[in-house]
C-alpha cells in the first residue's frame, strides 16, 4: 500500500488507488457500524479456506487411534512423528523431493533466460516479422496443455527421454506467459537509455544483459515464483513422462501412493497427510514470504 | 501488501494497451536504418523460444490433429508412421460413444456451475477484503490465496478426508447437528458437486486477486461522488463496482472457464472418474483412452474436440470483453 492506512474503513477503500489523503475526509455514514460484522464474516470465510490445511497439518501428527476416531479429533491427543518416519521408510521422499527440485530449478532458469530474451526483442528491437512472433506467443497462451501430450509422449519416447530430467524439463523450458510478462515489463525501460548505450558502441547482448536485465528484476522475480511453483505443482506431464519410481516428482509419488489399494487404511492415511504436508509446506512458506510478487504477477496479467 | 504500487508492474502493463498493435507503434518512423540493424539480433533473441515452441508445442499440436485421423495405437508408439489413416472415423465414433458424451456433459456441468460460483465468491472476497478489512490484510489475502499455490494432489488428498462419509470433517459436523452427510464422493449425485466445491475453494483466490487489482484501479473520486450522492452499499456495487470491474470479471471468467474445461487432477486423484463415470471429464477420458488403453488416435480426436470447444468459448468471451470495454 502506498498510503499508511488509518483505522477507518473508508480510508481502506481508497488506500490502494492513488493514496491521496483527501479521500480520507469523505463522509462515513456506514463505516464504523459495518466494520466488526465484516471482520466476523471475513474470519469465518478465512477459517473455511484454511480448514483443510489445518486438518492436514494436525493429522500428520496424529496416532492411528486419533486418525480413525469418530467423531474426529482436531488436536492430536498425543503428538507423534510416526507418520513421517513410516512415510520415509516406505517412500523415497528425499529422492522425489530432489527430482521436483531439479526439474523446477531447470525449468525456472531456462524460462528466465529465454523469456526475457524474447521479451526484450519483442519490446525493444525492430525486426521483420516481430508482430508475427508476438502473434505466435499470444496464440500459444491460449492453447490448452492437454492438446499436445499424446504426441509429446510419442516424441519423448522416440527420443529416449522418458524417465529423464530432460523429458520433464524440455516441454516447459520456455513458456508463452513468461514471454508476455517480460515483454510488458521491458516496454517500460526507457528507449533513450538503450539508444545512449548503442551510441557508446555497446552490443545488443551487452545492452540486454547489463542494462535491461537489471531494470526488469521485479518481473524476473515474479516469473521465478510463477514458473517454479508451476513446475513444482505440475502433475499430468510428470505422471505421463515417468514410469520409473526413481524419477517421480513429489505430486506423482503422492498420487501413486494415495491411489495404491495396498496402502494400509489407518496408518496409511496419516502417512498421506504427512506426505501432503511435506509437499505443501515449502510452497506455502515461499508464498507467504513472496506473496507480494505473486499477486502483482496475477494483477499484471489481468490488466493486459 | 501491495497490488498496484509495485515498481514496475502496473506501469509496464499500462504502456501498451493493445498487444496486437504493439509491434509497430512509435518506432517504424525512425526507419530502415534501425530496422536492418536489429533484424539479425531480433531473430537471434527469438530463436531459443521459437525452437522450443516449434518442437514441443507446434509439432505436437499438428501431430495431434494428424493422429486424430488415424488408428494410432500401442504399437505405433514406437512405430508412429505405421498408423493407418481412418479419415473421420474417430470423430464419428466419438459422438456415438456414450462414455465420451457423458464426459462432455460432466465437463459442461463443471463449467456451468463452477465458473459462476468461482467468479462470484472471488468477487465477494475481493470486495470484502478491499473495502472492509484493513487490519491483518495480508493474513486474509494469504489465507484466501493459499489454495491456489498448493499442489493439487496434496489438496485433493486432504479433501478426500474432508468429504469422507464415515469420519470426515463435513460428516462429523453434520452429525453434531443431527444430520447425516451423504457419501459425497461415492454418490453419483454428490460426487461432481463435491469436486466443483473443491475447485471453487481452490481457484477463488485467483479471481479475488484480479478483482482487488481491478477495484484499486477504480478512481477514488468515482466512489466518493457516488457516496456523496447518497448511494448505498448495494447501489455502489451495482452502479459502480461491477460495471467498472467488467473487463476484469470477463478476463477472470475466460481463464477460469479454460481451466475448468481442462479439469483433470480433481477427478483423477479424488474419484478416478467414478462412481459410474459421474465425474469422468473429457481430459480424464482422453488420458485414459490415450495412456491406459493406448487408443491414441481416438484420444487425439477427443483432444481436438475439447480444443475446438475451448477456442469457441474463448473467442465468444473475448468478443464480449471487447464489446464491453469499448
Amino acid at each position: 500500500m502506498t498510503a499508511k492506512t488509518d483505522e477507518t474503513t473508508e480510508t481502506a477503500k481508497t488506500a490502494g488507488t492513488a493514496g491521496t489523503a483527501a479521500n480520507a475526509r469523505a463522509p462515513r455514514r456506514t463505516g464504523r457500524a459495518r466494520t466488526p460484522l465484516l471482520y466476523v464474516i471475513a474470519s469465518v470465510a478465512l477459517l473455511v479456506m484454511a480448514a483443510p490445511f489445518l486438518w492436514m497439518a494436525l493429522s500428520a501428527f496424529k496416532t492411528k487411534q486419533d486418525l480413525t476416531a469418530s467423531p474426529p479429533v482436531w488436536i492430536p491427543s498425543r503428538w507423534t512423528l510416526d507418520n513421517f518416519t513410516s512415510l520415509l521408510d516406505q517412500l523415497d521422499m528425499p529422492q522425489y523431493f530432489l527430482n521436483s527440485l531439479i526439474v523446477a530449478v531447470l525449468v525456472t532458469v531456462s524460462n528466465l533466460l529465454f523469456c526475457s530474451m524474447l521479451g526484450y526483442a519483442l519490446a525493444k528491437l525492430d525486426f521483420t516479422g516481430r508482430s508475427k512472433v508476438f502473434a505466435v506467443v499470444l496464440a500459444a497462451l491460449m492453447v490448452p496443455g492437454n492438446l499436445m501430450i499424446l504426441p509429446l509422449y510419442v516424441l519423448m519416447n522416440g527420443l529416449g527421454l522418458i524417465d529423464t530430467y530432460a523429458g520433464l524439463v524440455l516441454p516447459f523450458a520456455a513458456g508463452a506467459f513468461g514471454v508476455f510478462l517480460m515483454r510488458q515489463f521491458t516496454l517500460s525501460v526507457p528507449d533513450e537509455l538503450l539508444e545512449a548505450a548503442r551510441l557508446d558502441g555497446a552490443g545488443e547482448w551487452y545492452i540486454f544483459w547489463r542494462i535491461v536485465i537489471p531494470l526488469v528484476k521485479p518481473a524476473l522475480a515474479t516469473l521465478t515464483i510463477f514458473t517454479f511453483l508451476g513446475s513444482w505443482n505440475n502433475f499430468i506431464w510428470p505422471l505421463i513422462a515417468t514410469n520409473d519410481p526413481d524419477k517421480y516428482t513429489l505430486p506423482v509419488a503422492l498420487a501413486t501412493f494415495a491411489n495404491d489399494p495396498n496402502r494400509t487404511v489407518g496408518g496409511g492415511n496419516g502417512m498421506l497427510m504427512a506426505g501432503s504436508l511435506l509437499v505443501v509446506l515449502p510452497v506455502l512458506a515461499v508464498f507467504a514470504v513472496l506473496q507480494r510478487h505473486f499477486t502483482q504477477g496475477i494483477a499484471t496479467a489481468g490488466l493486459k | 501488501m501491495s497490488l498496484t504500487t509495485g515498481p514496475a508492474a502496473p506501469q509496464a502493463a499500462a504502456v501498451d494497451k493493445s498487444p496486437h498493435g504493439g509491434g509497430k507503434s512509435g518506432r517504424t518512423r525512425r526507419g530502415n536504418r534501425s530496422l536492418s540493424r536489429h533484424n539479425l539480433t531480433g531473430w537471434l533473441f527469438s530463436t531459443p523460444f521459437l525452437v522450443l515452441f516449434g518442437v514441443f508445442m507446434l509439432f505436437p499440436i499438428v501431430a495431434t490433429l494428424l493422429m486424430s485421423f488415424t488408428d494410432f495405437g500401442a504399437r505405433n508408439v514406437t512405430r508412429p508412421l505405421e498408423a493407418e489413416f481412418v479419415g473421420l472415423d474417430n470423430y464419428t465414433q466419438l459422438f456415438q460413444d456414450d462414455k465420451f458424451l457423458k464426459a462432455l456433459f460432466n465437463t459442461g456441468y463443471f463449467v456451468v456451475v463452477g465458473v459462476p460460483a468461482t467468479i462470484l465468491l472471488g468477487l465477494l472476497a475481493a470486495i470484502l477484503l478491499n473495502n472492509g478489512i484493513d487490519r491483518a490484510r495480508t493474513l486474509f489475502r494469504v489465507g484466501f490465496y493459499a489454495p491456489v499455490v498448493t499442489t493439487i494432489v496434496a489438496v485433493a488428498v486432504v479433501w478426500r478426508f474432508v468429504l469422507d462419509p464415515s469420519d470426515g470433517l463435513i460428516a462429523s459436523l453434520a452429525s453434531e447437528v443431527g444430520l447425516t452427510a451423504p457419501d459425497f464422493l461415492g454418490s453419483e449425485t454428490w460426487a461432481m458437486p463435491s469436486l466443483i466445491a473443491m475447485a471453487v475453494w481452490r481457484n477463488l483466490g485467483t479471481v479475488m486477486v484480479l478483482c482487488i487489482a481491478g477495484l484499486q484501479a477504480i478512481p477514488a473520486e468515482v466512489r466518493e461522488a457516488a457516496r456523496l450522492d447518497g448511494a448505498g452499499v448495494w447501489q455502489e456495487l451495482r452502479g459502480i463496482t461491477v460495471p467498472l470491474l467488467r473487463p476484469t470479471l470477463l478476463y477472470a471468467t475466460v481463464i477460469t472457464t479454460i481451466g475448468y474445461l481442462n479439469v483433470f487432477e480433481e477427478p483423477f486423484v479424488m474419484t478416478q472418474g467414478g462412481p459410474s463415470d459421474s465425474t469422468l471429464t473429457v481430459s480424464l477420458d482422453m488420458y485414459r483412452e490415450g495412456f491406459n488403453f493406448f487408443h491414441m488416435g481416438y484420444a487425439s480426436a477427443m483432444a481436438y474436440v475439447l480444443f475446438v470447444v475451448i477456442m469457441g468459448i474463448t473467442v465468444l468471451q473475448l468478443r464480449l470483453l471487447k464489446d464491453n470495454t469499448r
